[in-house]
This record gives structure tokens, sequence and C-alpha cells, in this order.
């Protein structure tokens, strides 16, 4: 039986190139990038060139490209950064309910260190609005981060419009964009961002490398201390053949281009149009346009997740769920919470997120598996139980 | 965190499943934790637990707990399955991921509860 692979937005299977791009530099290129003999040299240009791969596809300069451990390192230089560097401007913090916890809990950290944190709202599709970001600025207000598209739900915030506003009241903006680099354009003028966070897992790259761009002249302190790698923002050896992979990986996708956006997207809606016209008692979360094209957060109403998770993996498929089960912390989704989904609703829903390796088929093999899937934990759902014998009686 | 082989068959198989038709006792319990939702039902004859059932809404070890508990219960002596502890469902299961422990509690509180509604529906205290 073939694997599904429907959990993209978790983690992507390393693409062929970019495993033969790593292999090449684990057995052959060995050498500090910092050291100025031959071998070190031949590291540094490879590291450089994916740097430059980076500048390109962020629009800017390669000075400005901080390589780190992955999207939660990014997250945490950028906000406890930004803040420490600005204490004496002010302590106030603007982000949104709904950003990953890399950014969430560092800005709870501040809030120990004296800090105040505004977490923003977001509407029933999970978007924020511009005029919330603007009514919550202060004199204090050092930093705004919102993320570019949501992990769970995949509804892409209007980044260009508050960076605008950001701009106009010279406040330090940091966007996370884990989920929309090499997917959407992340040109940092365009979106007007002073700091972006990216991740190479998630674009079919190793794991464990990322980036932060840091645009001159924003005052920003690290948070580690070493070396003077990566302008001494980000001391320590780099992990030399994770940034050329990721680089690669990058390359590729900005070739690509929007045809594989588009691709997905075709997947994605084939899947809901099944979904629906198959299951009762389904719900969409996420912006119906506004969205990742390959994340698809659905709602199975009667039924809990985690057991339909285990349930698709007894037929080869991997998703994932925002229900309080599935968590350690047994708490649901609080992106969901943050769009008005009430606990019990959550507790259903399904998240199955698209990539390169997703064909027709498996979409198909997916709306053969699901309706029974979920049709069999309803029948035994006392809830569903209970909605049919309200609807029977009424 | 896995689920060990039992789990995972009284998962895809459960025992017992479904409503029952005049049950002597219905316990019905949610997990404060997570929001999940067991329905237990019993009948019972001279003091003794003749069929179990139950509707269980939750995750694997949920499910697999409901099941496991109403195969336990069958042809024992009320005094008796109200021995029946969380651990016991646990243990009978082969053991459960230690953030899973909570779902077992659900099992033998809709127990618990079942079969108090029967004692109270015959009025023994
Ligand atoms: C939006 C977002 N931010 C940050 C992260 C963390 O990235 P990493 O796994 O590279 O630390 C993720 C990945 O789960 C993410 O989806
Ligand atoms: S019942 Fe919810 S975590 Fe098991």
């Amino acid at each position: 039986m073939g694997r599904i692979y429907l959990d993209n937005n978790a983690t992507t299977p390393v693409r062929p190139e970019v495993a033969e791009a790593l292999a090449g530099m684990l057995k052959g290129c060995y050498g500090n990038p910092s050291t100025l003999y031959c071998i070190g040299q031949e590291a540094h240009v490879e590291m450089e060139h994916a740097r430059d791969v980076m500048a390109g596809i962020l629009g800017c300069n390669r000075e400005e490209v901080i390589f780190t451990s992955g999207g939660t390192e990014s997250d945490n230089i950028a906000v406890l950064g930004v803040a420490r560097a600005n204490r004496k401007k002010g302590n106030h913090i603007i982000t949104t309910k709904i950003e990953h916890h890399a950014v969430l809990n560092p800005c709870k950290a501040l809030e120990k260190e004296g800090f105040s944190v505004t977490y923003l709202p977001v509407d029933k599709y999970g978007m924020v609005d511009p005029a919330d970001v603007e009514r919550s600025i202060t004199s204090g207000t050092v930093l705004i981060s919102i993320m570019h598209a949501n992990n769970e739900v995949g509804t892409i915030q209007p980044i260009a419009e508050i960076g605008k506003m950001a701009r106009a009241h010279k406040i330090t903006f940091h966007t996370d964009a884990v989920q929309s680099f090499g997917k959407l354009s992340v040109n940092v003028n365009e979106l007007g961002v002073d700091l972006l966070s990216a991740s190479s897992h998630k674009i079919y790259g190793p794991k464990g490398v990322g980036l932060l761009y840091v645009r001159k002249g924003t005052k920003i302190l690290p948070i580690m201390f070493g070396g003077h790698q990566e302008r001494s923002l980000r001391p320590g050896t780099e992990n030399v053949p994770g940034v050329v992979g990721f680089g690669k990986a990058a390359e590729l996708m900005a070739a690509e281009g929007p045809a594989e956006e588009a691709r997905l997207l075709k997947l994605r809606e084939r899947l809901w149009e099944g979904i629906k016209a198959n299951v009762p008692h389904v719900k969409l979360n996420g912006h119906p346009t506004m969205r990742l094209a390959g994340t698809l957060n659905v709602i199975f109403e009667y039924v809990e997740g985690e057991s339909i998770i285990l349930s698709l993996d007894e037929h080869g498929i991997c998703a994932a769920s925002g229900s309080a089960c599935t968590s350690d912390a047994l708490e649901p989704s609080h992106v969901l919470a943050a769009m008005g989904v009430p606990p019990e609703k959550s507790h259903g829903a399904l998240r199955m997120s698209f990539g390169r390796e997703n064909t027709e088929q498996d979409v198909d093999k997916v709306l053969e598996a699901l309706p029974k899937v979920v049709e069999k934990l309803r029948s035994f759902s006392p809830i569903y139980k209970d909605f049919l014998k309200q609807q029977q009686t009424a | 965190m896995a689920y060990s082989e039992k789990v995972m068959d009284h998962f895809r198989n459960p025992r017992n499943v479904g409503e029952m038709k005049d049950p002597d006792g219905v316990g019905k319990v949610g997990n404060p934790v997570c929001g999940d939702i067991m329905e237990l039902y019993i009948k019972v004859k001279d003091d003794t637990i003749v069929d179990a059932k139950f509707q269980t809404l939750g995750c694997g070890a949920a499910i697999a707990t409901s099941s496991m508990v109403t195969e336990m219960v069958k042809g024992q002596k009320l005094e008796d399955a109200l021995k029946i502890s969380n651990s016991m469902v646990a243990e009978a299961l082969g053991g459960l991921p230690s953030q899973k422990m909570h779902c077992s509690v659900l099992a033998e509180e809709a127990l618990q509860s079942a079969i108090s509604d029967y004692r109270n529906k015959k009025g023994i205290k």
C-alpha cells in the first residue's frame, strides 16, 4: 500500500536534488566556512551561494540574510532580539492570537520581562483586520509580529497593508513566513517587513535550518552569544550542509514558480468538493480564497480528530488534527478557538496539506477512505446519535 | 507516542459497540480535560452484568478503553465490577501512553455511573 502524505504543513519530504546536494556537502566539503584555507573557502562559497539565492527570493541584500537552526530560532531572535534592543524606547508588542508557538511563547517570556503584549483577534476566516493593528499602536510599541500564512488553516494575512502602517509609525515589523516562503511572493520591500522568518523543512529541504531576514539598520540583539558568524546575531559554526540543502530547495521552488501552487490548488479543491459531496456535516476552516493553495482544514462534526487520523493511517493516509486529544497539552487548537470555533467543533478538525508528491489519484483514494472512516466513527458517536434523534422528533 | 497493538485492535474493531435497547443502567460521562464523551449501557440480572455496550466520541485510547471495559464487566457481579479501576483497564490493553492515561478514567467513571444509575432505578442505596 503506497503511503499518501497529506501533512506537508508539518514537514515535507526532502526532494532528490536536495538530498544529492546535502550528500555532496557531507561527503566532500567539511571545511569550516570561517577559515581561510581552501576547504574552508569551498564551504564558504557554497554557503554564500545559498545566501544569494535567498537574497534573490527576498529582494534584499545578501548581508541581510541570517542562517539559523530553523523557523523557531528565527522567530525567537526576531521577537526577543528586537524587543530587548528597544526596551528604552518602549515595552509594547503587537502580535496575533493565531501565531505559531514559536512567536507566542517568546512573547509570553517577554511579558515576564515586563513587556506588555497585545494579541490581536481574527475574524471567522482567521484574518487579522489591519484597522485593529492601527488602533493597538501606542507610543511605546516597539514591535509588530504577524504571520504571513497560518500553518493550521492557511489564511494569508494582509501583510503589505500592515507593513505600510508599521513604516508610517516607524515600528519594526516582523513576519513569520515559514508557511509561505517559496510558495507566495515574499519580497520584503513589497511586504514592507523589517524581519522575516523562513524554514527549510517546509519546502523539501532538510530539517534544522532556517533563515531570518533582518533589514539593514534594524535594532536587534542576539539571544545567543559566541563567535562572529552570521553578523554575531546567530553565532556558532553554520550548519553548512543544511544551508546548502536549504538553498537548493529554495532555488527549485523559485524556478517552479506559481505553476506548482496552481496544481496544488486544483488538488485541494478536488478534495474539498469530493468531501462536501460525500460526507454530511462538514465545515471548511480558513479563508475561502486568501489561503495557501495546499491547505485544507475541515471540521467533521460529531467525531474526534485523533480517531480520524488513526483510522486514515490504517489506509496509509497521513494527516493532522486540531483536536485537543492530539496535542500533548490536551488543548484544542488556539487558532480555531481564535476564529470562534467552539471546542466541541474543533474536536473534529482535520488538516490535510498537499505537497509536490501528491497526485489526483491520492485525492481519489482519500475520497474513497475518508467517508467510510467518518461514517464508522459516527456510528458509535453518542452526540451523533443524539443529533439523529433530535432530527427525528423535529 | 504510539499505541500498543492491543489498543489498536480494540480501536479498529471495538467490541460491544452501539446503543442498547432498554438498558438497566446508563452511564454518561464527559472528559473535562479534552471534552470527550462516553456512554455505557448495562443489562443486569441477579446482581450480575449480563451485557454491556458503549458509544464514545474521543481519541483512540478513549475508544479502546471503552471497548475493553465492556469486555471486562460482562459476567461480573456488580460489587466486583465496581472494583475495576482505570489502571486495570489500561493494563488490560497493554498499557497507555502517559498523556493518554486520563482517557481511561472516562471508562471507569462511565462504569461507576452506569451501576449507580441501575441502583437508583432499583431504589438500592
Ligand atoms: C508558522 C510556523 N512558524 C514556525 C514554525 C517552526 O519552524 P521550525 O520547525 O523550523 O522550527 C512552523 C513549523 O511548524 C510554522 O508552521
Ligand atoms: S479522550 Fe481525549 S485525549 Fe483521550
